[in-house]
């Protein structure tokens, strides 16, 4: 008797659709600045990066179980590489994120060093620490203006790769030619991340990632070496969140020690955006961020409100809905738009099985 | 300033953060839960204190004594309504749920006493000071200190002399089987935090008389508990005093090299010691 043939899938109907109309919204996105106002190409600058530094922190806590409360270290620390490279080698600011995220790396390898020690929770509070140690040398460099912070000089930005050509074709100003630069990049970056992200979750690394958050114990028991994918998603997101945090900067012109490396604005946020939107789903940070954002111009008049009722809502998520907004929708529908979980299909099988948690 | 003074201030120094660690370092020990707001819920209580003294014209002792069970209470609705509801096998949701607790404190102070820094007074005691041998300690960094000792032993009599600590230590080692001999593992939680508040409130009055605080010191005072407990070692306390000591020595020490460098120096101390020994330098916890 001839098996069956079994076949494993992880395409499902509503992704296939969802992957044409993401296709069809990025190249409307990538049409915004010749489209829409300055203002909003900034708040789209502003939801994209943010995006970037949620997707990040959400395969480091969602997927390989790195709670860390210290990702500002990256943003920061690649701000300030790329504001050195600019100010003390007159390197192009472009040149210059791309420099931050290489860096931004090589920090990761001691810091990895140090916190890997730390058992959970107490990692967790080991990243912040790093964070602190980092802010308070970098605040002792005096020719980045120390404690007070610096700027970066105006012919940098205005002389930046590409912005010649884009005055040149679209008859733009010289900052909106750069606003429009800084978000074409981002949104690139946000593409990329969230392609490689979905793309490192469906592989064999992503199978063995979600067995280690799951179990161990058991997924060491079958060969998966943890500390290994750990380590690799830890340089990952760290090479990343680097070189979103130095084009946050490339655009925001000005650094200071406190603003580069605030919990609050780097890790409070994307924490919230997350656990709002939906803890280990691709589709999580997404949802999280836009909630993030209108709820933001809802209380923006509020000042401390605002944060204290986004810590109520996020802890009311936690406790009510763990799975956050996405969970509750995807639940209910069945929709997946990022499909990760592996479906066996074919064979003497009428209906598709689930291959496991998550999995 | 000679060295030897520079090295008693730090170990008087070290009381204060040995003070800050006890709270953090009991919780953990009984239920493995690090509470990312402690920083928060310390500054919450010198603002407690704060307004006892303020709107009773209170002694801050007095004011203290007063806080004290109010934060007992604060401690054990919140352990017993909130955070036991977080505990499990899983990590995140404790650490999510404390570390939104920590940005709803620090805000509602914010709204509440705004961003000015506050001090509490404590009249002539606060400039008073003693000839100890060759130097000169400050009455109050001196009571910190002594009180941090006091706390170490208290705490240590209560876990390892009374029903109530064995019923801690039981619970620790195994809540399914402590709940079998009738022990009810939700409240001896409840009552752990509870407790921890009540040391919060010891680290609060100290805390608020020797400098200024504000709503946003709360993060700092959270990190500086974390190095002492893990200098230290998991699971012991008076590994947690040397690990404060250790911490405020090098802080003092590299404040006299270059003030810039106090908070750095600490830091150091903290990272070189994970360098190491991992485990903290008196470690008795297996985890």
């Amino acid at each position: 008797m001839a098996l069956p043939s079994f076949q494993v899938e992880t395409q499902t109907k509503a992704s296939a659709v969802f992957g044409i109309a993401a296709a069809a919204a990025l190249l409307i996105a990538f049409a915004a600045p010749l489209l829409v106002s300055r203002g909003v190409i900034q708040d789209l600058f502003f939801i994209l990066t943010m995006l970037v530094l949620a997707q990040n922190w959400n395969l480091l806590a969602g997927y390989a179980g790195l709670i860390s409360v210290g990702q500002q270290v990256f943003v920061g620390f690649g701000a300030y590489a790329m504001f050195g490279c600019v100010i003390l080698f007159g390197v192009d600011p472009l040149v210059a994120v791309l420099i931050a995220g290489v860096l931004s790396t090589l920090l990761a390898i001691p810091t990895a060093f140090f916190t890997f020690r730390l058992y959970g929770p107490y990692f967790a509070i080991g990243t912040w620490v790093v964070a602190e140690v980092v802010r308070l040398l970098l605040a002792q460099w005096k020719a980045l203006g120390g404690g007070t912070g610096t700027s970066l000089p105006r012919d940098a930005t205005r002389d930046m790769l590409g912005v010649g050509l884009m005055r040149d074709v679209f008859d733009m100003k010289a900052s909106q030619a750069g606003d429009a630069l800084t978000y074409w990049l981002a949104l690139i970056l946000a593409a990329l991340t969230v392609g490689f992200i979905y793309r490192l979750l469906r592989s064999k690394q992503g199978l063995g990632l979600a067995a280690v958050r799951d179990n161990e114990q058991a997924a060491r028991a079958v060969g998966v070496d943890a500390r290994r994918m750990k380590a690799f998603v830890y340089l990952a997101t760290a090479f990343i969140t680097g070189i979103a945090g130095a084009l946050i900067y490339v655009q925001k012109a000005r650094i200071s020690p406190d603003a580069a490396f605030s919990v609050t604005d780097w890790t409070a946020y994307v924490i919230f955006i997350v656990v709002i939107g939906g803890i280990g789903t691709v589709e999580g940070p997404i949802v999280g961020v836009i909630v993030f954002f209108l709820l933001q111009n809802l209380l923006a008049g509020y000042g401390s409100w605002y944060l204290l009722v986004l810590g109520l809502i996020g802890i009311g998520v936690m406790l009510f809905a763990p799975r956050g907004l996405w969970g509750l929708v995807s639940d209910r529908t069945g929709i997946q738009l990022f499909p990760v979980r592996r479906m066996l299909k074919g064979g003497s099988l009428n209906q598709t099985s689930k291959g496991g948690p998550h999995g | 300033m000679s060295w030897l003074d520079t090295v008693v201030q730090g170990v008087l120094l070290g009381g204060l953060y040995a003070l800050f660690a006890a709270g953090l370092s009991l919780v953990f020990g009984i239920m493995r839960l690090v509470n990312l707001a402690h920083g928060d819920l310390i500054v919450l209580a010198a603002f407690l204190i704060l307004v006892l003294v303020s709107a009773l014209g209170l002694n801050p002792f007095a004011a203290a004594v007063i806080a004290a069970p109010l934060m007992f209470a604060a401690g054990w609705l919140l352990q017993y309504f909130l955070l036991n509801r977080t505990l499990g096998k899983d990590i995140l949701p404790p650490l999510l749920v404390t570390f939104g607790l920590s940005i709803v404190i620090q805000n509602g102070l914010l709204e509440g006493f705004s961003a000015d820094s506050r001090r509490i007074f404590a009249g002539s005691l606060e400039t008073a000071s003693i000839g100890l041998g060759p130097v000169n300690a400050g009455i109050m960094p001196l009571m910190t200190f002594l009180s941090a000792v006091a706390a170490v032993v208290g705490l240590n009599q209560l876990i390892y002399r009374t029903a109530v600590g064995r019923a801690f230590r039981a619970t620790s080692d195994d809540p399914l089987t402590a709940g079998l001999m009738g022990i009810r593992p939700q409240r001896i939680f409840a009552m752990a935090t509870g407790l921890a508040m009540v040391v919060v409130t010891i680290a609060a009055l100290y805390l608020g008389t020797r400098a200024n605080f504000d709503p946003t010191s709360g993060p700092a005072r959270l990190i500086y508990a974390f190095e002492a407990v893990i200098i230290g070692g998991l699971g012991s306390l008076w590994g947690t005093l040397a690990g404060g000591i250790i911490l405020g020595v090098a802080q003092t020490v590299g404040a006299a090299i270059n003030p810039e460098w106090q908070i750095l120096a600490g830091h150091l101390a903290f990272l070189l010691v994970l360098l190491f020994k991992p485990r903290g330098l008196f470690p008795r916890a297996v985890d």
